[in-house]
Order: C-alpha cells, then sequence, then structure tokens
C-alpha cells in the first residue's frame, strides 16, 4: 500500500498515575481470589504494570505484583514462577488478563487443600491506578524527529504509548508500531510490535526503538528518499 | 535558578516539564491548604518545600494555620497518640474544648478556595464550615492509623466522612470509609543536609568528631532510642554476624533527655552494648542531620530493624545513599524495599545477622542492591514525586468516578 501522502504528525502524550487504596486486602490465596474477581479493571492494571514504571531501572525486574506476594510472602514458588510468566503480549484487553490471572490460581488450588497465611501486615492491599494522559510539547513529523523525541520524552510517555495504549485504551496495539506504519514503514513496524516491552526496562525499551527508528531513518537518507 | 530547576539534576528536564504541565491545568483553581503549625514538625517542613513549589509552577495556593490554647494542643496530642493505637483517656470536656477550638478557626479562616486541603486531625473539624456547592475538600493524614483507639477514630471519622477525599501515606493506614483514599507517600528532599552530597573529607571530619573509626565496614541504624526500632536487636544481630565478619556498630538517635521510655531504652542498648568498643551509641541532637548524612555515607550496610513503622523514611534516606538497607518488613518499609532488588527485608535477629554477612562478603551484590535503592528513590521518594502526587490529587478532585482521565 503507498503511503498517504501527508501523514499525520505523531504528538507523544504521558501517562502520569495517581494510586487509590481500595481497602480491600488478601491474606490467602482464597482471598485473593476472590478480590480478582470483583475488582475494577483498573487494579489488575495496577498491579500488572506499576512495577514496570516504579522500578523500570531493574533489570531483571520484578514480575508483577501478583507474582512477587506469592512468591516472597506465601512462598508458594510454583505458582509464583506461574504467575510471573503470564506473558502480557498476548492479551489485548485488562478483561483478558484478568481471566488468566484467575484460571491459573485456581487451577493451582485445585491441587492444594491447604492454605499458606500471610503473616500479620504483609497481606496483599489492592490498590487501583487513575491515569491522567496529558500531551506533551514533544512533535514528531517524520523518522528523525520521532527518534530525537524518543530521546527527550519521560517515562511517563513511553508507558502510556506501549502500555496504555494496548491495554487500557484497547487499541491493540502500541502506537509507535501504529504510526511508522501510517509513514509506510511495515517492516519498522513489524519490529517495533515485536519488542516485548515487559522484558525490556523502560529505559532499555527507549534506547532499543530509538536504535530501530534511527537506522531506517539513515536507510532512507542514503537512498535519497527521506 | 528557579528553586524546581534545581531538581533537574536528579529526576531529569521530562519530569520538571511534566510538573508544569500539570500546573498549566490547575490554572484558575483557588487552593487553600491548612495544618496546626507553621514551624516544626513533618508537616509543616513538607508544606514549607511544597507550597513554594506548587507557586511555580502556577498554583496558586495558600497556607493557612489553626489557632489554638494549650488546652486545645494537649487534646490534640492526646488524640495523636490515640490514633497512633497508644491507650489515652478522653473526657467530654476534652471533645468540647476541640469543637469550640474548630468554631473559632471556622469564624477567622478563609476558608473559600476550589480545593480545601486540610492536614492531619488537629484542623479536622474545619469542615464544619464547608459551604454548600462550593470547593472540594482533602482530608490528608500524614499518621498510621491502621489501630487506633476506637473512641479517638470515632471521633475524627465524624468529620472525615464529610470530606470528599482522604489522603494516606501506605496501603495498611486504608480506613473503612465510603470516599475515595489516595495513597500519597511522604519524600526526601535530595538538597537537604540529611541528603545532600558530602565530600569525603567532610565525612572523615565529622566522624572523626563523632569519634567513629573508619577502620573496618560500619553497619549503622539511625532511629530513636524505642522498642519498636528494636535497639537491642540490632545488637544481637551484629554480634552475630561479628563472628564471621569483623566489623563495627553505630546505632545513632536523638538524646532521651525528656523521654522517661526513650531513657529506659538507651539503658537497655548501653547494658546490651556492655563497653564493647566496636560498638558506637551516640546521641545527638535534633539538628544533627549532617552528622546523620555522614554517618550514613561512612556505612557499609544500613539496618531499619523496626518492629512497627510509620513510613520509615529512614529507609529512604538510607538508599538515597546507595547504601545496601536489611529492614524490618513492617509499615511503609515494603513500599521503599522491594526484596532483594532495591534492599533486604527481614523478619528476626538471626535473618538479619545472616543478611549483614551476606553482604559484606558480596559487596557487588550489596552495590547492585544499593544502586537500585537509589533508582527506586528516584523515581518514588523524592520531593517532585510528591509535589506530583498533589497536583494530580487536585485534578482527580474534578473527576472522581473516572480511571483514565484525559487532559487538553
Amino acid at each position: 500500500m503507498p503511503p498517504p501522502s501527508k501523514p499525520r504528525p505523531f504528538r507523544f502524550f504521558s501517562s502520569l498515575d495517581l494510586t487509590l487504596l481500595t481497602n480491600r486486602r488478601a491474606r490467602d490465596l482464597a482471598e485473593l481470589l476472590a478480590h480478582l474477581r470483583e475488582v475494577p479493571g483498573s487494579v489488575i492494571y495496577y498491579h500488572t504494570h506499576h512495577f514496570l514504571v516504579q522500578h523500570q531501572y531493574l533489570s531483571p525486574e520484578p514480575p508483577n505484583d501478583f507474582a512477587y506476594w506469592v512468591t516472597n510472602v506465601l512462598q508458594e514458588d510454583r505458582l509464583g514462577e506461574q504467575l510471573a510468566a503470564i506473558d502480557l503480549m498476548q492479551f489485548r484487553t485488562i478483561r483478558a488478563l484478568r481471566q488468566r490471572l484467575i484460571e491459573v490460581i485456581e487451577g493451582y488450588l485445585e491441587e492444594r487443600r491447604q492454605l499458606r497465611t500471610a503473616p500479620e501486615g504483609e497481606e496483599f492491599h489492592f490498590r487501583e491506578a487513575v491515569s491522567f494522559v496529558v500531551p506533551t510539547p514533544h512533535v514528531a513529523r517524520d523518522l528523525a524527529e520521532f527518534a530525537g523525541c524518543l530521546e527527550q520524552i519521560g517515562f511517563g510517555a513511553l508507558s502510556f504509548h506501549f502500555f496504555d495504549a494496548r491495554l487500557r485504551l484497547e487499541r491493540g496495539g502500541d502506537d509507535f508500531s501504529e504510526w511508522v506504519r501510517t509513514l509506510g514503514e511495515e517492516e519498522l513496524a513489524r519490529e517495533i510490535s515485536r519488542l516485548d516491552p515487559y522484558t525490556h526496562t523502560l529505559d532499555g525499551l527507549r534506547s532499543e526503538v530509538a536504535r530501530l527508528v534511527r537506522r531506517r531513518a539513515q536507510e532512507r537518507a542514503s537512498h535519497g528518499r527521506a | 535558578m528557579a528553586a524546581l530547576d534545581r531538581y533537574e539534576e536528579f529526576v531529569g528536564r521530562g519530569t520538571i516539564e511534566e510538573l508544569r504541565l500539570l500546573g498549566a491545568h490547575l490554572a484558575g483553581r483557588r487552593i487553600v491548604t491548612v495544618n496546626s503549625t507553621a514551624v516544626g514538625g513533618g508537616v509543616a517542613e513538607i508544606l514549607n518545600q511544597l507550597v513554594p513549589l506548587s507557586r511555580e509552577v502556577g498554583v496558586d495556593i495558600r497556607w493557612e494555620v489553626i489557632k489554638g490554647g494549650e488546652d486545645f494542643f494537649g487534646v490534640t496530642k492526646r488524640l495523636h497518640n490515640a490514633l497512633h493505637g497508644k491507650s489515652e483517656t478522653f473526657s467530654t470536656r476534652d471533645w468540647e474544648i476541640f469543637r469550640e477550638t474548630t468554631e473559632r478557626n471556622c469564624a477567622e479562616l478563609d476558608l473559600d478556595a476550589d480545593v480545601v486541603f486540610i492536614h492531619d486531625p488537629q484542623p479536622a473539624g474545619l469542615i464544619a464550615a464547608r459551604r454548600p456547592d462550593r470547593g472540594h475538600w482533602v482530608w490528608r493524614c500524614h499518621i498510621d492509623v491502621s489501630a487506633p483507639q476506637a473512641d479517638a477514630w470515632e471521633f475524627v471519622a465524624g468529620y472525615v466522612a464529610r470530606y470528599d477525599a482522604t489522603v494516606f501515606s501506605a496501603p495498611q493506614f486504608a480506613r473503612d470509609l465510603a470516599l475515595p483514599q489516595v495513597m500519597i507517600a511522604p519524600s526526601i528532599d535530595p538538597h537537604s543536609d540529611k541528603n545532600r552530597d558530602l565530600s569525603d573529607s567532610e565525612i572523615e571530619r565529622i566522624l572523626d568528631r563523632l569519634k567513629v573509626p573508619r577502620d573496618k565496614p560500619i553497619i549503622t541504624q539511625v532511629s530513636r532510642f524505642d522498642r519498636l526500632k528494636d535497639p537491642v536487636g540490632v545488637i544481637a544481630a551484629f554480634r552475630l554476624a561479628r563472628k564471621y565478619n569483623d566489623c563495627r556498630l553505630v546505632l545513632a538517635g536523638g538524646s532521651a533527655t525528656d523521654d522517661p521510655e526513650g531513657a529506659e531504652v538507651l539503658a537497655a542498648v548501653h547494658e546490651a552494648a556492655n563497653g564493647d568498643p566496636d560498638i558506637h551509641v551516640l546521641e545527638l541532637p535534633p539538628t544533627a542531620n549532617i552528622e546523620i548524612n555522614a554517618l550514613q555515607r561512612a556505612s557499609t550496610v544500613i539496618l531499619q530493624k523496626s518492629l512497627k513503622e510509620g513510613f520509615g523514611l529512614t529507609v529512604s534516606e538510607a538508599l538515597w545513599k546507595g547504601k545496601p538497607v536489611i529492614a524490618g518488613a513492617v509499615g511503609g518499609i515494603p513500599l521503599q524495599i522491594t526484596h532483594r532488588y532495591s534492599g533486604i527485608l527481614t523478619h528476626t535477629v538471626e535473618g538479619t545477622a545472616f543478611w549483614i554477612r551476606q553482604l559484606l562478603n558480596a559487596p557487588d551484590y550489596a552495590r547492585r542492591l544499593g544502586a537500585n535503592g537509589r533508582e527506586h528513590v528516584r523515581n518514588n521518594f523524592l520531593l517532585t514525586r510528591h509535589l506530583r502526587d498533589y497536583l494530580l490529587l487536585f485534578l482527580f478532585l474534578e473527576h472522581r468516578d473516572e480511571r483514565v482521565i484525559r487532559l487538553h
């Protein structure tokens, strides 16, 4: 498909989160499961994504909060590993992700009769993310500008265009690959959409996208097409 | 240079830009914040930092302080203790004193604003001055109310229930309330004397003055001499670790001259130390910020072996210095330390000793923990994050039922 004559510029948005307390807490797996069925989607989003922003410097990163609590507090290592291994890239909606978390825990509970209880003070406290989506001043009209912006934006912008876009706004994929596709860059779009943001630090993700975009911009320049 | 720009070296231009963007979204809103004192105490310290920074990003914010007599502040001191779970007795007269002072302040203070932001129990009753359909009211609780004395909480909750939102510092402090409860953790200021960079020669000079030699690894705990900080347990853990690793212990805390309970704990600490030349028990004045900073920077491992804790911000202070921290998994500490990623969480004397040895014998791992800890504080516990959360809170009040809020 030929690229549209005038692709829309890409404006970077940033997602900034405020945390709400739900006053829901779980002492064991049965309680965790019961709350998982009932809590709003923004609670599931919080506990599967806040590590990525709060601990974005760590590599390897800790997994989602459920896996961390089950492993470190309940010391149910096998289930902790199963929860950590849930491939978040597979899911297009929070509903589907919630269902998977429930199935994994249910499957584990079917095999076990005794429930371990968290020590007092180490219960799982459910929290909820309120995301504020703010337009940033950074706008790109071509690949070179896009790579330049990537170096300046905060982690809130990376988080918005990779995580919020896919799961909270259910756009089906990340915004970056979507936009470069409008420039006719199908191969670059495929490369970006293949990146698993959950196994990179946000800084690593930023460098990787910037590297791919810059490489392609140089190819275009050397072919006299840029 | 604007005060806010001084934080760019720690958090980057993007974060400062975000704060200015959020400030612009609050243009035209008038905010008033009220607490019980202009100087002294943690809340006044926070407001002294955050009010000017809020103004710098364009927020129209006023700071008011309630007035009260000794009798009122006597009641609120006991109310504060009871909310913390300490046993206190209240008479009908106590509640009358609280109400009378509240009424006088309601009459005297200008609370006409788009957001009225009230800190702690002392001014909580000002909600009585709320005019229908005017402004959003938020109660910010800085204290640990996870196990309050029932009558004290009931009294405060009568007021709190009339607010639009509450703010607590940690998840376990949340209460059963029919209004949104926001979590906003406290923060440290990287420019303060307690946290700013110190040169090696400054550190050397201060340790010389405190008579702490640097000939072997130093293990340090900075905290009040309070049973809940378990200083005697720290000495026991140090002795277990020292069987295999030669090291020194520094226990640094405030002087306990005005506090009978503190004096008792201090005596128990001296008894447990038993004149050991490798154990340094330092009683420091409340102004000893640079001394604490230097002790933390000179340490190889820092402990916060609390048995119960409010938020435990000394952990963030230690992590900010890039030190590996071993701490009790209580209060707000698990928010600051993710076990084996950004520090170590322990539950026992033996576990603490085990991890002291591990960290002394695996300096590369200890360095990585410290580096991760510092990054965690950079992203989550610096003053700029605190300011961002307050700005988001003010915006949230206009969108309380939404979970994805688009600002244009």
